[in-house]
């Protein structure tokens, strides 16, 4: 097991994830390590973050005295309101999201293939939750960034050359940040290239644990 | 004109029967119709088909009349938290149609506007997508979604005056504006009803003509699905 505390721990992930912010971005969190990305907004940008059940401008978790069951994220977790907060309803959420007006939206997933799909949502012959926003987030926000383990608990790869559960989106992924590594691309018709490697990870490594093609 | 009735029973009076396709509103926990629910349940109508972004939890929201066998379909984008609800549906006593978040929210909302069908990128290339039409705009693929005409909305709102103008609050506005726009009938569950003139012209989020029957629905549960807080600083 000396190998897992090779890399990036989740908090790292998520900082890594927040590097991606720039001033003046609107920005939907998935659930898992990507929540934990606003934590990480840097403190000379403003960034607003969307909750797709109906919100602009997600405040901390509020004080135990001002819980208020109205007023909950995308987890059906209790937040708080900011100064700038804004409300609206699903339809005008998804408007938003499906519209292009949201610039970065961080996920997870199972499965990365080299061709930008990306599957999430559902494993045959397992209960199926839904999909729930995921699959108009990657349609329709203008980056995506997707932070997940490099390997399953099986060791298997999840940075694929295709993927083999069933798709959330097709060629709609921008950027992979794994615990080894980051890969990204420029455009949706150009391959992934290998951008930066953890500490302690070597090249070899990451070849080692990656199916997907990839430029190096 | 009166559309105040004086229960959640009365106020579905003669719109309920078996087989009717029923769009509710709510996030979660949050925002959902409580009391039309109850009498729902209560008043024994089965095979329901329900247009709602969840299926509640064990015993909670529409978890109540899964747990009476009153339904037989759900179109919703998120059914996890529900144990009743999984073995319905992996017993195959329950049917399920995913969709996804955002296109349920624009089934309804296309519904409610008069428009039978709309094309969108979301899903295409995954099973979403399997045996609907796909269509090319500006070099981009497009699936052709359905809207939903429901037969019967029921949703909650924050306050509404004696027309109907209804305003929500905070998240809790959610499905319930698309939702009450989809159906022949809609019934709204209120905190609060207020006189005519005491709502803001300006801020009505959902106007009276889209709303048929209103029942006060207080006092509220209002149940939490995950309570976080953080502490307070020291002072």
């Amino acid at each position: 097991m000396s190998e897992a505390s090779k890399g990036w721990s989740r908090n790292e992930m998520a900082a890594r994830a927040a590097k991606e912010l720039q001033d003046g971005f609107y920005v939907n969190l998935g659930i898992g390590i990507p929540t934990l990305v606003a934590n990480y907004v840097p403190k000379d940008i403003t960034v607003t973050l969307q909750s797709e059940n109906g919100m602009l401008g997600i405040g901390p978790f509020p004080y135990p005295d001002e819980v208020d069951p109205d007023l909950i994220n995308a987890g059906k977790q209790t937040i708080s309101e900011l100064p700038h907060s804004a409300y609206f309803d699903s339809a005008a959420s998804f408007g938003m999201i499906r519209g292009g007006h949201i610039d970065l939206t961080v996920l997870g997933a199972m499965e990365v293939a080299e061709n930008g799909d990306i599957a999430n949502w559902m494993i045959p012959g397992k209960m199926i939750k839904g999909m729930g926003g995921a699959m108009d987030l990657v349609a329709g926000v203008k980056k995506i960034i997707v932070v997940m383990e490099h390997t399953s608990k099986n060791g298997d790869p999840k940075f694929i050359p295709a993927c083999t559960l069933p798709l959330t989106g097709r060629n709609v992924v921008d950027m992979v940040i794994t615990d080894l590594a980051v890969f990204q691309r420029p455009d949706h018709d150009s391959p992934f290239r290998l951008v930066e490697m953890a500490p302690g990870v070597t090249a070899e490594e990451i070849a080692a644990k990656t199916t997907a093609h990839y430029v190096s | 004109m009166n559309k105040i009735y004086p229960s959640a029973e009365a106020a579905l009076e003669g719109v309920l029967k078996d087989g009717l396709l029923v769009a509710s509103g709510g996030f979660g926990l949050c925002g959902i119709p409580e009391r039309l629910l109850d009498a729902m349940r209560d008043s024994g109508v089965k095979d329901l088909t329900f247009a709602s972004n969840n299926a509640g939890i064990d015993n909670e929201g529409i978890g109540k009349l899964l747990r009476t066998k009153q339904v037989k379909k759900m179109i919703s984008s998120y059914v996890g938290e529900n144990k009743e609800f999984e073995r319905q549906y992996l017993a195959g006593e329950l049917e399920v149609e995913f969709c996804p978040q955002g296109t349920l929210a624009e089934r309804m909302r296309a519904g409610g506007a008069g428009i039978p069908g709309f094309y969108t990128k979301t899903g295409v290339g995954t099973q979403v997508a399997e045996g609907k039409e796909v269509k090319v705009f500006g070099g981009e693929e497009y699936i052709l979604e359905e809207g939903i005409f429901a037969d019967l909305s029921i949703i909650k709102a924050w306050k509404a005056d004696e027309t109907g103008n209804v305003v929500f609050r905070k998240t809790a506005r959610n499905f319930n504006v698309p939702a009450a726009t989809c159906g022949k009938v809609c019934v709204v569950e209120v905190e609060e009803i207020v006189p005519v003139g005491s709502l803001d012209p300006d801020a009505i989020h959902l106007p009276g003509v889209f709303v048929q029957r209103i029942v006060v629905g207080a006092p509220y549960d209002k149940k939490i699905e995950f309570t976080t807080t953080r502490e307070r600083e020291a002072v």
